[in-house]
């Protein structure tokens, strides 16, 4: 199948960027979107110009790297479905395809589709964690957990960061990240001990990064390759309503 | 003292700002309307109603600052919201696709700011005589303010209620995402609350607006007069 691409190009955070349109030809259809890039880039390359770049590490769903909003949704908008994961066979021949990065104030773009989302680690930074001092781990079932607390906190947990949630926000906000981080730790009581601190702390860090507010549109949750669900945000209000009541500044600090 | 001012006026501070200022002017709608639709029980129960007002005058006071207060919270808290939103994203996409966001979810300042203008002008209409100052004038038989004649001329000049059915319309759409987002900002939506929350707040903006509407289409056809 043949496509005609509108793609972002930007050498650099500080210059201008435009779209450039390239055409793919000879695409098989059942390539994921960045093996037809790859081809698209190789021909690049042939021609002696500068390859697309992207990001992309485990090309399985799975790291969340692949970052790019394809037709004005990220990771193309598909149920589940990340950019590594995307079939060629969903678009149409002939189709024209528009290839943007992340935008946000806080996800800065640095070369063509790739945008630096290291705000996302200083928000796991500020509180993303549990505390263990020392000593050897204890087996496992010594705490007992009861399995839908465990399946819960699992479907927080398989948020990957890839940021699509902000990039689909009409505000760019990071809500549901933030969300799935503090809710699968602190639906575990490994977690539980830390948790006032760590949702004031990591909104806090969420809010100097410069992300948006929820407004509750629906947006991420229905991008998120992970399915991470907007209950959520609502535990996210909540655990930062609690937390706020009870430290009155001192403790948090 | 600083670090909880500078909490409560983080993000979700703002939001539980607008959460709960939101649910009290939504109780304010709900009690002004059925207030209202006492105009259907007749003049006398009406103007009655209007003259128990009056009496308590601490009350009243009380309520109108109350909500001059909740108003101008909300819109505080939804221009500062606004402006950061706008602020996350300097760069917008080239191509616009929005996914499973409602539309009134994507227009809440503007119904928003659209009510506003519909306040003012609806207190100018009935509350200061700003539109027509005969009608704070009316005088029934036992000599109350004759609230049942101000509502019915003010909403026979047909231009007057089709502003306000648009008016209603825009706070049914403001509602109709908002009532569910309140309890979604205050940490209340979860599980099976979910869809029964949706629902309410849907049922409830669409009762607003056809109980609120129901006045003046009742003068234009007749109805009351
Ligand atoms: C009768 C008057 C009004 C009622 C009953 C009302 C009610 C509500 C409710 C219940 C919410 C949901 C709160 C939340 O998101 O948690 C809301 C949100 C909102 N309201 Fe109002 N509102 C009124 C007037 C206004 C006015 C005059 C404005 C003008 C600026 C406005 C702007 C907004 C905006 C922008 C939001 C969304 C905020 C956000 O989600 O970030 N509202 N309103
Ligand atoms: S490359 Fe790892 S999720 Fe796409």
């Amino acid at each position: 199948m043949k496509l005609t691409l509108k793609v972002w190009r930007q050498k650099d955070g500080d210059s201008r960027g435009e779209f450039a349109t390239y055409q793919a030809n000879d695409i098989n259809p059942d390539m994921s979107f960045l093996e037809m890039l790859d081809e698209v880039n190789e021909s690049l390359l042939a021609r002696g110009e500068e390859p697309i770049a992207f990001d992309s590490d485990c090309r399985e769903g799975i790291c969340g790297a692949c970052s790019m909003v394809i037709n004005g949704l990220p990771h193309g908008g598909r149920k589940a479905t990340t950019a590594c994961q995307l079939h060629m066979r969903l678009f149409e021949d002939g189709e024209t395809v528009t290839v943007e990065p992340w935008r946000a104030r806080a996800f800065p773009v640095v070369r063509d589709l790739i945008v630096d989302r290291s705000g996302f680690d200083r928000i796991i930074q500020a509180g993303g964690f549990v505390s263990v001092s020392t000593g050897g781990a204890q087996d496992a079932n010594v705490i007992p957990i009861p399995k839908p607390d465990a399946e819960l906190a699992m479907d927080a947990a398989q948020c990957i960061g890839c940021g699509a949630c902000v990039a689909a926000c009409k505000n760019a906000s990071a809500m549901l990240f933030v969300a799935a981080k503090v809710s699968h730790l602190a639906i575990l009581p490994q977690g539980r001990v830390e948790k006032n601190r760590r949702v004031l702390r990591m909104v806090e860090a969420m809010d100097s990064e410069g992300f948006g507010n929820c407004t509750v549109t629906g947006s991420c949750e229905a991008v998120c390759p992970k399915e991470i669900s907007l209950n959520f945000i609502t535990r996210l209000n909540q655990e930062y309503a609690v937390a706020l009541l009870k430290s009155t500044g001192q403790s948090a600090r | 003292m600083n670090t909880l001012n500078r909490r409560c006026s983080s993000s979700l501070g703002k939001k539980y700002v607008m959460a709960v200022t939101g649910l009290a002017l939504f109780g304010f709608v709900v009690a002004h309307m059925v207030g209202n639709l006492q105009i259907f029980l007749g003049r006398e129960i009406l103007n009655g109603y209007g003259a128990f007002l009056k009496s308590k005058p601490l009350l009243l006071w009380g309520a109108r600052l109350g909500l001059i207060c909740l108003v101008s919270l909300h819109v505080w808290a939804a221009i500062r919201l606004t402006q950061d939103n706008r602020a996350a994203r300097p760069v917008a996409y080239a191509v616009q696709a929005s996914i499973s966001a409602s539309y009134a979810s994507r227009t809440m300042l503007m119904s928003g700011l659209i009510v506003a203008s519909f306040i003012v002008f609806h207190l100018m209409h009935f509350t200061l005589g700003g539109v027509d100052p005969e009608f704070l004038e009316f005088r029934d038989g036992a000599g109350r303010h004759d609230v049942y004649r101000m509502v019915v001329a003010g909403f026979s000049t047909p231009i007057v209620s089709i502003f306000y059915f648009v008016g209603m319309a825009l706070l049914c759409l403001h509602l109709s995402h908002g009532v569910s987002a309140l309890f979604q900002s205050l940490g209340l939506r979860t599980g099976h609350w979910v869809r029964a929350i949706d629902l309410f707040a849907k049922a409830a903006a669409l009762t607003i607006f056809v109980g609120n509407c129901s006045i003046p289409l009742a003068v234009l056809i007749g109805l009351l007069k």
